[in-house]
């Protein structure tokens, strides 16, 4: 354990450490369930379109690139694991091994937002963008045009997640760095990683509800 | 100790099974396994994986295995919550055709 | 009343004067406070907007507005009265100055997610009013789809972005209220002994977290449609606009239950107190709050039943919003019993509870007019729907706000307020509200349209009526804001416990040190333990 820390860093609101930490978990707890309903709005509206236009949802799926998809949902789980032993790495009171942890975790999860980017950009080419520019010869154009709505705005918004979610990361890497976490505090790097996790699982669901729509028609 | 303490390898077996469970509804994806029009079928199998996987994922990389039962009751009412909008949305858009007098504007399930 | 000096201790007001200490503090007083003073400024706002409907509506032709301007007009008045007012008001203010005090707590648990939370409403408020001042929004405050996502040609993305940033103010004061009562309570104090206000506060910080992401979403992609052409409830795409009347309701609908359920909690301290007696059927009172929140989700397709929604859902629908008034009966059947029997003493704040319980049971019951699929066909999107609302928000729960303010105006600022005009006050209020609106019923019943500028000229008699109302509601609380700002350099100083009632927070100096408590209390007894004399905890002081 590096001499350098802080003292356990207790607001004075809390009367001990384990009541703080506790606190904390929980406020992130409530913070996802809140998540859990912004995405859930978007998941409720695409299972009502997918059973109405299931020809062209089916469509739109096939127009993505499915092995991109599926190694980003690799890169994701990947990412996970290393937040996971992130966390133990803080619990622990080792400062090298979190380091090395956060920094793959935010590796991953560049190379999940770099695979979107070319996905978006095959997308963009394609004339696939709903609006004024979307363009398909196709009886169901329309109804592809609205899985591409959700596509974009689902992805969008867990991209968006994603993005947040890095940057947390690099401010718990220069924490780190810092030796502002110990065994006995780690609170935030706890934290972070029940954010990292819950967009993960997002990506969980939206990985089989865009691009396995209709695979095998 | 603050927090509950699990062994790395745990980590390493859950990764193991998710990126198992990933191979199998992708394979999965690829086989009408019946259905009817709307595939039932594959979708009940691949929200089953996703539903397995996330599950897996909160209780061992979030710790909720070993949480409080107050955690636990935050989690669930998360998921019962996320059940009412979608069932009672759905509910409307379902039951919309039953009533066949009425013009089939908006969307309707056929 | 005792001559008690006014001791120049060191309170949470006075421990820093400078503009700094007040913009970044971190304790809940002060946010509390920061709170009040931007509610008031949209509540202006939103009354000015008031005024200027009634007055138009004063001949059938339309007096001030036509058109688009009028559309704007109450839509304006719509988004600054329920998203900048109503939602905020009794959690952001009084909620946040008394969780902490009354479950004897230091401050809630997160201190600088409390003050992000003003910031981010200040935001949100920043930009809706800019987009008023530039244009504004006609679609409503329900911004339905497509016309709010495709064709109005007014400033609904300016305005969807303020409405979904002060969104997140809702959350976090929500999530922060949730953690803080879970973790924060003193010793002994149990489940079974947190007073009512705390059990209304939890019910409503459920609905917070669980219901505004919701409407975050649909507000989000109306604005994604406008400006990206992300099409999801565009029809020529073969989109649904009602599925935006899901999402929206989704929310909307608990959200008057989230503006309703902490203006119950203070009427509960406020009957408990001025009859001296504990709360008749207290798990009961406790109960419904969390009933209420529950069921309060599972009924939001009754503002769709004309929309095009299947006629069996709007059963189902119908069903549950029936199931949905038992628990706010019983809350009335239980303060009704308190009262019975008890030493009830006539003060302000309990004029404004039991306008409150009047006002509400009116409004409450109109609801279920409305509930009902066959009756509300015929009164949807009527003047008696505005009236039902308006019952239940500025006959409920403002008056439960007017209430509360003047419940712990002493404890938050260290002054009393003189008695008889605060009476007079709350009679004034509550005469000028009932004409104001009972008309509308009446309006509404016999066919007049809500949101249009000019009506048929048989209805002019009762619109002037309720327009004459509007200016005595005005009254009604134009002179509270005098002599509360007069008070405060004027008022007589108020001891610990001005109206000898229970709670923790009394048991604090008027107003309160910064740290709220100099040895955390532990509490042995139940909420209302008015029955015992002397009241355990409290000082002895004289009454007002």
């Amino acid at each position: 354990m590096s001499e350098h820390q802080d003292t356990v860093a207790l607001q004075h609101q809390f009367d001990d450490a384990e009541q703080q930490f506790e606190a904390s978990a929980l406020g992130m707890w409530a913070f996802l369930i809140t998540e859990i309903m912004f995405f859930g709005g978007l998941f409720t509206l695409f299972l009502v379109y997918v059973s109405a236009y299931a020809q062209g949802f089916a469509e739109g799926s096939r127009h993505l690139d499915l092995t991109l998809g599926a190694v980003n949902t690799v890169v994701l789980i990947g990412s996970s694991l290393t937040m996971a032993m992130a966390v133990w790495s803080a619990q622990v009171g080792r400062r090298t091994p979190l380091l090395l942890f956060l920094a793959l975790t935010m590796l991953l999860g560049l190379a999940f937002l770099g695979i979107k980017v070319v996905e978006y950009t095959h997308k963009f080419d394609q004339h696939l963008v709903p609006g004024p520019g979307f363009r398909l010869e196709s009886p169901v154009a329309n109804h592809v045009q609205l899985f591409f709505s959700f596509y974009f705005a689902m992805t969008g918004m867990h991209a968006l997640h994603m993005v947040v979610g890095v940057g947390l990361l690099g401010v718990l890497l220069v924490q780190a760095w810092r030796g502002s976490y110990s065994a006995e505090y780690f609170n935030p790097v706890e934290i972070s990683g029940l954010y990292w996790h819950f967009v993960d699982i997002v990506w969980i669901f939206l990985f089989p509800l865009l691009y396995l729509v209709a695979r095998h028609t | 100790m603050i927090g509950h303490r699990v062994a790395p390898a745990v980590y390493v077996r859950v990764f193991l099974a998710l990126l198992l469970l990933t191979g199998l509804t992708i394979l999965a994806g690829f086989f009408d396994l019946g259905g009817g029009r709307l595939h039932y079928a594959n979708a009940i199998v691949a929200l089953t994986i996703a539903v397995t996987k996330a599950t897996l994922v909160v209780l061992y990389f979030m710790h909720v295995r070993w949480s409080s039962r107050l955690t636990w009751v935050f989690v669930g009412a998360g998921v019962f919550w996320l059940l009412i909008l979608i069932g009672l949305t759905l509910s409307d858009v379902y039951t919309r055709p039953w009533i066949p007098a009425l013009p089939p504007w908006g969307i309707s399930p056929q | 009343m005792s001559t008690v000096a006014f001791e120049r201790k060191v309170n949470y007001l006075n421990v820093d004067h400078r503009v700094r200490s007040w913009l970044l503090t971190t304790d809940h007083k002060r946010i509390g406070i920061l709170y009040l003073l931007a509610i008031s400024v949209f509540f202006v706002v939103g009354a000015v907007s008031a005024a200027i409907i009634r007055l138009s509506l004063f001949t059938p032709e339309g007096a001030l507005l036509h058109g688009q301007a009028y559309n704007k007009m109450f839509s304006l008045h719509g988004i600054t009265m329920i998203f900048f007012f109503l939602i905020p008001s009794i959690p952001a203010v009084l909620g946040n100055f008394l969780l902490p005090l009354m479950i004897g707590a230091r401050d809630v648990a997160f201190p600088r997610l409390n003050l992000m939370s003003w910031y981010v409403f200040v935001l949100g408020g920043t930009f809706t009013l800019i987009a008023a001042t530039t244009g504004g929004v006609d679609t409503g405050w329900t911004f339905y789809a497509p016309y709010s996502s495709i064709y109005s040609n007014t400033n609904v993305t300016l305005t969807a972005v303020g409405v979904f940033i002060t969104g997140f103010s809702s959350i976090l004061t929500g999530l922060n209220f949730l953690v803080t009562i879970h973790k924060l309570r003193a010793p002994g104090l149990t489940w079974s002994r947190l007073p009512l206000f705390v059990w209304a506060h939890y019910a409503t910080s459920l609905i917070m977290i669980l219901g505004t992401p919701v409407v975050a979403m649909a507000i989000l992609l109306v604005g994604l449609e406008r400006v990206l052409h992300i099409g999801i409830f565009d029809p020529a795409l073969g989109g649904d606009p009602i599925l935006f009347q899901h999402l929206f309701w989704f929310y909307s609908h608990p959200a008057v239950y989230i503006m309703i359920l902490p203006s119950m909690g203070v009427v509960s301290e406020l009957i408990a107190c001025f009859s001296r007696k504990r709360i008749f059927g207290y798990e009961f009172v406790a109960a419904s709050s969390l009933a209420i929140a529950v069921i309060g989700f599972l009924v939001w397709g009754h503002h769709m039943f004309v929309s095009g929604q299947s006629v069996y859902a709007g059963l189902i629908f119908s069903l549950l919003s029936y199931l949905v008034a038992i628990p706010s009966a019983i809350k009335v059947f239980n303060w009704t019993a308190t009262m019975y029997r008890g030493s009830v003493a006539y003060h302000a704040p309990l004029l404004y509870a039991l306008g409150f319980i009047g006002l509400f049971t009116i409004g409450g019951l109109t609801g279920l007019f409305l509930a009902n699929l066959g009756t509300d066909v015929h009164l949807t999107d009527t003047y008696f729907v505005v009236a039902h609302f308006h019952y239940i928000m500025v006959g409920g729960a403002i008056t439960g706000f007017m209430g509360g303010l003047h419940f712990w105006w002493p404890k938050i600022t260290g002054r009393l307020y003189p008695e008889v005009w605060s009476r007079a006050a709350a009679l004034l209020l509550f005469v000028g509200f009932n004409l104001t609106f009972f008309p509308q019923f009446i309006l509404g019943y016999n066919g007049m349209l809500r949101r249009t500028y000019t009506y048929p000229p048989e209805f002019q008699v009762l619109n002037v009526m309720s327009t004459a109302g509007a200016s005595i509601l005005a009254a009604g609380y134009l002179i509270p804001v005098i002599y509360l700002l007069w008070s405060l350099r004027y008022g007589q100083a108020a001891g610990p416990n001005p109206w000898e009632a229970a709670g923790l927070e009394w048991t604090t100096p008027s107003p309160p040190p910064a740290s709220n408590f100099d040895k955390t209390p532990v509490v042995t007894h139940e909420a209302y333990a008015y029955e015992e004399a002397p009241l355990p905890g409290v000082p002895e002081v004289g009454r007002v």
